[in-house]
């Protein structure tokens, strides 16, 4: 067995992303505080990956994966937080991507697989309905048989950059009868589907970054279908896990070192810079702390991983649970760090085809945005409220 | 839980609500945060004339209503409960506060423009290079025979827009943080030399970063003689930072207000959020956090008047634990209501961010923490 050298690793990694992810990309990156970049940008990143080889690390090497261990994994993930890449898209990689691979036809994994690799396919998600968040099994859009095709009729929301995929995944009722998780089946179809339309939902940071879609009569061909009729949930679930079980603390962790950064520019009170602030310092380190478990237990999952056990979906939920929550503090300490400066809406300078400047420094065009954005990782992909329910009825038996 | 009033403070309170009831619902706050100005004159004049608001804190000899720092307390609650964006802290409670102790000749015509609403106010006082300490300036006044050449920058000036002054903290002599040689000028907003860079605050309201650059102004322009300006910022802050957390009280009340409601008509899992546990219990927290900070407001308000350490103290220990509070329920409002929270098509969002921006102005949890510290365990306050 050879060993592999990491440290030679690290060192391609860097090479790449010092030649590969220009200043001027990162400088458009310091523009994006959404969930996901700007497909301009994030598409970009996806098609440099990709012609690096590097398009999607965590999949199986059959399907174009790189076929690296968790530490090359770790290793790489940590040095694009670093350069602070362009967020992944993770909805086609991450998300659709896993199903594809366990539930779909060879058809479909011919098709997609490919598409998403290349950045070609951009998928977004379909899965929350107006009436129908938390409690998702209730949901109520429709899709009909009629002869090769699905009609479906009804609407989703949070459907993240709905304008600007070009497919989307989709959880529809095809049954009422029974329990309401086995009335659900799970389709793929085009935004470009003749009936499906989408409208613009501006958050609380001023972007347009969510949609609410609608389906009037949209015909979706059952060869879309994955997995079988009135199976949606058990491939939602799988998926779900996916969305569950990602790193968490790698984004903490560069949000911490962001607020550090911004700390050393801005005045303190009683010393030259906030980083000298003995205060500032120690709520860091508390956070930093905190980080370090939550790392810990991330590396102890992917090692389970990697040796081939499944540690289940009450570890995604806890690692959900701590792992946003840090999410948000770091984020909020890059807030503090601001100021006053933290009062102005700096939502015309963030995007990328702006030339508008910052309000203060350029380091303030982000972190609010970003703090705002961030308060829905807690309710997305199943609220913390939902995630402390699976637990204790998962990992403690509590009803 | 009620507070008690006097009849002039319930007849205040009550006709301040209904204004906002009919005429400041939150439709209408939209309208003027998305209108070119930002602010609204309309409101501002009814504020002077059909209200009176504008008088509540000058004398009655000066042509107000004879009332104080508890009077603008109630204004700014209910103001706080709708968003008013106008520049009633700046011009009603700071700029008020410093030319009622002002020397200067022209301090009893700008209080009567004052209350007629025709003169507005901004304070312009933080710095790009600053943080929260009061006694930081860099902006620079330098006495030329009869006048006073102000050169320097503010930063995250609120109001500015529609002000016809603004109050100036600029340094006459000393380092940039020296306590001495600190002054106050009551400026044309414009005059010559005055640039500014006008955004929206996050919640909506009108901001600016402001240059100044060889901006000339009379000696007559100080408010206070020049260099001994800081013990009377210093009080001057303190107040509008008591009536600042009297305004987040105001926000408070609907955040919780709202999230009660939504839980309550939302429905999951067959039944309206309202009725599971856990979202109870978060909901009896935040009522908790939001009484026991309109207590402690009351508290530092009364104590407004006491000696500066004592006075210090209490306005600090106000603000850290509204500040904590403006978090806990701001962020707690917006978990609360899922996925419509983060959206801005209900308000909630828009108190969330007024809380988040509450929670800095006049500086932070972390700063009023370090200056309870320091003055709780000041010398004098040990012996005490």
């Amino acid at each position: 067995m050879t060993s592999i050298d990491y440290n030679a690793f690290r060192d391609e990694v860097r090479d790449f992303l010092a030649t590969s992810y220009p200043a001027s990309k990162r400088e458009l990156n310091q523009r994006q505080a959404g969930m996901f970049a700007e497909p301009e940008l994030g598409q970009w990143w996806q098609r440099t990956l990709h012609a690096r080889g590097w398009g999607a690390p965590s999949w199986p090497v059959e399907y174009g994966g790189t076929g690296w261990d968790a530490v090359q994994k770790h290793i790489f993930m940590s040095e694009c937080t670093a350069a602070n890449t362009p967020s992944f898209a993770v909805q086609g990689l991450a998300m659709v991507a896993p199903v594809v691979m366990k539930f779909g036809t060879q058809a479909q994994k011919d098709f997609f697989l490919p598409g998403i690799l290349s950045g070609e396919l951009y998928f977004c998600q379909g899965f929350s309905e107006p009436g129908s968040g938390s409690d998702l099994a209730s949901l109520r859009t429709s899709a009909v048989r009629e002869g090769d095709d699905y009609l479906v009729n009804g609407s989703k929301i949070w459907t993240t950059h709905a304008h600007f995929a070009n497919w989307i995944f989709l959880l529809v009722r095809t049954s009422t009868e029974g329990k309401p998780q086995q009335g659900i089946t799970f389709l793929l179809a085009p935004m470009s589907t003749p009936g499906i339309s989408v409208r613009p939902i501006i958050s609380i940071s001023g972007e347009h970054e969510l949609n609410q879609t609608f389906y009037d009569n949209a015909r979706i061909p059952i060869a879309n279908r994955i997995g079988d009729e009135n199976k949606g949930w058990d491939v939602a679930k799988y998926l779900l896990e996916f969305e569950r079980g990602g790193a968490y603390a790698p984004s903490a962790q560069g949000m911490l070192e962001a607020a550090k950064k911004i700390a050393a520019q801005q005045p303190g009170d009683d010393c030259a810079t906030l980083w000298d602030d003995p205060q500032f310092q120690r709520k860091t380190a508390e956070l930093e702390i905190d980080m370090l478990a939550q790392a810990a237990t991330e590396h102890r999952v992917m090692t389970a991983l990697a040796g081939g056990n499944n540690p289940g979906d009450i570890v995604a939920s806890m690692l959900k649970l701590s792992g946003t929550a840090l999410q948000q503090a770091a984020s909020e300490l890059c807030v503090e760090a601001l100021g006053d400066y933290a009062l102005a809406d700096q939502r015309q300078s963030l995007h990328l085809s702006s030339n508008i400047p910052p309000i203060g420094p350029d380091y303030a065009a982000r972190p609010v945005a970003k703090f705002l954005n961030l308060r829905a990782c807690t309710i997305y992909g199943g609220s913390s409220e939902v995630q402390h329910n699976i637990v204790a009825r998962a990992a403690m038996g509590l009803k | 839980m009620e507070t008690p009033l006097s009849d002039d403070q319930r007849m205040i309170r009550d006709s301040v609500a209904g204004y906002l009831r009919d005429r400041y619902d939150d439709a209408e706050r939209r309208r003027i945060i998305d209108s070119e100005a930002g602010w609204s004159a309309p409101h501002w004049q009814a504020f002077a004339g059909e209200l009176g608001l504008l008088g509540a804190g000058f004398a009655e000899a000066a042509g107000g209503l004879g009332g104080g720092a508890a009077e603008h307390a109630l204004i700014l609650e209910e103001f706080g409960s709708a968003l008013v964006v106008e520049p009633y802290l700046s011009t009603a409670v700071i700029a008020g506060g410093f030319l009622k102790a002002s020397t200067a000749a022209a301090a009893p015509q700008l209080i009567a423009d004052a209350i007629a609403g025709t003169a507005i106010f901004a304070y312009a006082a933080g710095e790009p290079n600053a943080r929260s300490n009061p006694a930081h300036v860099e902006t620079r006044a330098e006495c030329r025979g009869a006048n006073y050449v102000i050169d320097g920058q503010k930063a995250v000036v609120l109001g500015a827009v529609g002000a016809t002054h603004l109050i100036v903290v600029a340094r006459t002599s000393g380092g940039d943080r020296d306590p001495e040689g600190i002054s106050l000028f009551v400026v044309d907003a414009n005059s010559p030399g005055i640039t500014r860079r006008d955004y929206r605050t996050i919640s909506g309201g009108p901001a600016s970063d402001i240059t100044f650059t060889g901006v000339t102004v009379p000696a007559s322009a100080l408010l206070v003689p020049e260099g001994t300006a800081l013990p009377l910022i210093e009080r001057v802050v303190d107040e509008a930072t008591a009536l600042l957390c009297a305004e987040a009280n105001g926000v408070m009340r609907r955040l919780h207000g709202d999230t009660l409601a939504y839980t309550s008509q939302r429905e999951q899992f067959g039944k309206p959020l309202a009725s599971f546990q856990v979202l109870q219990h978060r909901m009896v927290d935040m009522l908790v956090a939001m009484e026991h900070s309109q207590s402690i407001t009351a508290r530092a308000i009364e104590l407004l008047d006491a000696d500066p350490a004592e006075r210090a103290r209490a306005v600090s220990a106000a603000k850290v634990y509204v500040g904590k509070s403006l978090r806990y329920i701001g962020q707690q409002a917006i978990q609360l209501h899922g996925g419509m929270g983060m959206t801005d098509e209900l308000a909630v969002g828009f108190f969330f961010k007024r809380a988040i921006e509450i929670e800095r102005q006049f500086g932070s949890v972390e700063y009023h923490l370090t200056r309870y510290t320091r003055l709780a365990n000041a010398p004098a306050a040990i012996a005490a």
